[in-house]
């Protein structure tokens, strides 16, 4: 028994056991139900081998529900423990196990697949395209991801949580004073994933730049693709820097390398610096994005144009730039000097600028429009005030002197908040709520959808609203615990009980997801919503080669013209069309990578060397691999347009 | 016959068996630690752009100017990376 002694858990609670049980019993009826329901190989043939991009970003959409799940419930436990003074619901072990999982899933493994899933789902359709560049790529990508995000969430059950922060700053994450597998865990799953967000970072920049339709000039790209394409630039300028600094972090800890010891020339500030020189670009990759996803639902509900296109785009590109020149805002009061600090103030408050010219682009898009409220508009227009309060306190943090007094208090937890959930947590339910007809062919309900909107504004403002107040008051973070006489007791309170209504929120979106299902009807047409760009000329739910016939592109918004002005949006007559094969590799070599990392956080050397040697049997065999892909005859194109509905030809 | 011979690459491969040639010096010859980092990165820069240009056909294709503009920003982003972590690590710590 010795040899599994390692693989136990250092510091077990009932809840951990609770876990353990849980999930054995969801995998065992995982299995039962797809056995019973004799579908394994839809699985595999629909959905594990697809290189579909759109089928991809659905997987991506779900696998973010269930991490959004799993980082709501760490975010409640804290809450529910700090609601109270001298609460004992958590031990401060379980604590700092419970911060650092909720920071790295709700970012790392929420909020980018979450994000990831729009690029996937909506680029290729706005562009005209059929899918992706390298459509192999994508769900290799997609699969290092999910595999990534699995081996960061066994870590509770098996070995031990990563317990130094969602920042994991050294010497904190040394072996010397984490023990514990866990760091492991954090360093090789968010390296497994990264390499997959790299990846679609490539993916991405070389769809938008070789696959638009003909006509569509980069000047006439829908805000989201032209979003999607910023980010893509800046993950594949910032992400390497992550890859090195997570791989100084593995050989520290599994070789004893000293890159980030405090002895023997390592410098451990250093961590901080390399994990903000990615991280703070990171923030970008997140909020550009949603940008985009707001930028398309304002102009829809507005029945107006984007106000502003070209300084929609200019600021982008020039956030895409200034976002790599202030990460050392995050460590002010790391010991450089005051001069130094000058610099990355100004850098800071300079950023703000291009963020807020966008603010008023918005505005002034809705000024004179007919607005009509539904769901995704709602998220919009309330994202609006709340993201610029979490801006403007953005801006207090941003002046390096008034920082020393913010520094690691909850002040700088309810900013953060502040700018990720009516920033990227809004735009990612706007925009679930505005492409759920797109992805599966019928409305989300918009009763159940207003109040689970509801829940979450008032919960987000009674929850983190109070956090401004202890903050300042002196509230660190990260504190499990404080005494009634800090007087912080009634605020924190008020927090728990914000917390509570998103927990509700969350449920009502389950819950609507559940009741459409049931209820809501099909057919809705190709465009619900009286939309403006190319992804909704096609029919919902789209049929796997997207457009019959590639659109000709004439002006910015192409199908809102083709709708209103008479113009022409498909001409010509159907021809064959070629298609990707679908692929089981790209699976199985994420599966392999996902035991490499087990190997490697357990130092299993054999296993190690055994699953990368499968890694590279993979790649040989996609390098010798003859794949031309299939074509969709045009009688066939003919049926499915006459299926669903098809209005041309 | 002057349009069939590959001149530029000759001259591409010349130029940087000589560049890597000026690096061995830094080997053969007892210098100090400054100049020998300079010789490297000076020689390794041109290095790099010579296998761009010459053999990696960088300014041939209609998307030379995107490529060239991708190539700056890199080295920019690069440098404002590395100074700056000089910056603060280094040249402004005070402790």
């Amino acid at each position: 028994m010795g040899y599994f002694a390692k693989f136990a858990v250092p510091h077990p609670s009932p809840a951990i056991y609770a876990s353990m049980i849980a999930i054995v019993v969801t995998v065992f009826l995982i299995i039962f139900g797809l056995t019973y329901f004799k579908k394994w190989i839809y699985l595999w043939s629909e959905w594990i081998t697809t290189v579909d991009h759109k089928k991809i970003g659905t997987m991506y959409l779900i696998a973010a529900l269930l991490m959004l799940f799993r980082g709501g419930v760490d975010a409640l436990m804290m809450r529910a423990q700090t609601a109270v003074p001298d609460n004992k619901l958590l031990d401060s072990q379980h604590y700092n196990e419970v911060f650092s999982a909720h920071g790295v899933i709700m970012i790392i493994f929420m909020a980018m697949p979450y994000i990831m899933a729009f690029m996937n789902i909506v680029v290729p359709l706005q562009i005209g395209a059929r899918d992706v560049a390298f459509p192999r790529l994508n769900a290799v990508s997609f699969w290092l991801f999910f595999m990534g995000a699995m081996l960061f969430n066994i870590s509770f059950v098996i070995g031990g949580s990563p317990d130094a922060g969602w920042t994991s700053y050294f010497p904190l994450a040394d072996n010397e004073f984490s023990p514990s597998v866990g760091t492991n865990y954090y360093m090789i799953a968010i390296q497994i994933a990264g390499i997959g967000t790299l990846m679609t970072g490539i993916n991405f920049i070389t769809t938008i730049l070789r696959m638009r339709a003909p006509g569509m000039t980069l000047m006439r790209m829908p805000m989201f693709t032209w979003s999607a394409f910023v980010t893509s630039i800046i993950i594949i300028f910032a992400f390497p820097v992550l890859t090195i600094a997570l791989l100084m972090g593995t050989m520290d800890r599994l070789f004893e390398t000293k890159f980030f010891a405090m002895t023997d020339g390592g410098m451990d500030m250093l961590w901080a610096n390399l994990f903000w020189v990615w991280g703070h670009p990171e923030v970008y990759i997140l909020i550009l994005p949603a940008f985009g996803i707001f930028s398309e639902i304002i102009p829809t509900f507005s029945r107006r144009n984007i106000y502003g296109y070209k300084s929609m785009v200019i600021s982008m590109v020039v956030i895409s730039l200034y976002s790599f020149f202030v990460w050392t805002h995050h460590f002010f009061t790391m010991g450089q000097t005051a001069y130094v600090n000058s610099i990355f103030s100004i850098t800071t408050m300079v950023i703000a600028v291009p963020t807020g010219i966008k603010i008023f682009n918005w505005l002034l898009t809705m000024w004179k429009g007919r607005i009509r409220f539904t769901v995704p508009m709602l998220y919009s227009i309330a994202f609006i005030p709340l993201f610029t309060i979490g801006g403007v306190t953005g801006v207090m943090l941003a002046m390096s002197a008034a920082d020393y007094q913010y520094h690691n208090t909850m002040f700088l937890v309810a900013h953060f908040h502040n700018v990720i959930i009516p920033g990227v947590a809004f735009a990612v339910l706007a925009g679930s709520t505005y492409y759920w007809p797109k992805i599966f062919g019928f409305m989300l309900n918009e009763r159940i959808g207003k109040w689970a909107f509801w829940f979450l504004t008032i919960g987000f403002s009674l929850a983190f609203f109070p956090m401004y107040i202890t903050g300042l008051d002196g509230q660190a973070r990260r504190m499990y615990t404080y005494s009634e006489a800090s007087g912080y007791g009634l605020l924190n309170f008020v927090s728990f009980i914000g917390a509570a209504f998103m927990a509700i929120s969350f449920v009502l979106i389950v819950y609507t997801i559940y009741y459409s299902i049931r209820h809501s009807p099909r057919h809705v047409g190709g465009d619900p919503w009286d939309a403006r760009s190319l992804e909704w000329a096609t029919h919902n739910p789209v049929p796997e080669y997207n457009f019959a016939i590639i659109p000709q592109v004439d002006s910015r918004e192409p199908f809102w013209d083709a709708k209103y002005k008479r113009y022409e949006l498909f001409k010509g007559d159907y021809k064959k069309i070629h298609m990707p094969n679908n692929s089981g590799v790209p699976f199985i070599m994420s599966a392999l990578f996902f035991v490499f990392g087990f190997a490697l956080v357990f130092s299993m050397w054999i296993l190690a060397v055994i699953s990368l040697i499968g890694i590279f049997i993979c790649m040989a065999h996609r390098s010798f691999e003859i794949d031309h892909g299939h074509y969709i005859s045009v009688e066939e194109i003919k049926e499915t347009e006459v299926k669903m509905g098809g209005n041309h030809k | 016959m002057r349009e069939l011979f590959p001149a530029k690459q000759v001259w591409g491969f010349v130029l940087s068996l000589a560049l890597t040639a000026a690096a061995l010096l830094v080997y053969f010859f007892n210098m100090s630690r400054a100049t020998g980092m300079t010789i490297f990165i000076v020689t390794a820069f041109i290095q790099a752009f010579v296998q761009l240009v010459v053999f990696m056909h960088a300014r041939e294709t209609d998307d030379s100017k995107s490529i060239f503009a991708t190539l700056y920003y890199a080295i920019f982003i690069a440098l404002i990376t590395v100074f700056g972590t000089l910056l603060c690590m280094i040249w402004g710590w005070k402790y």
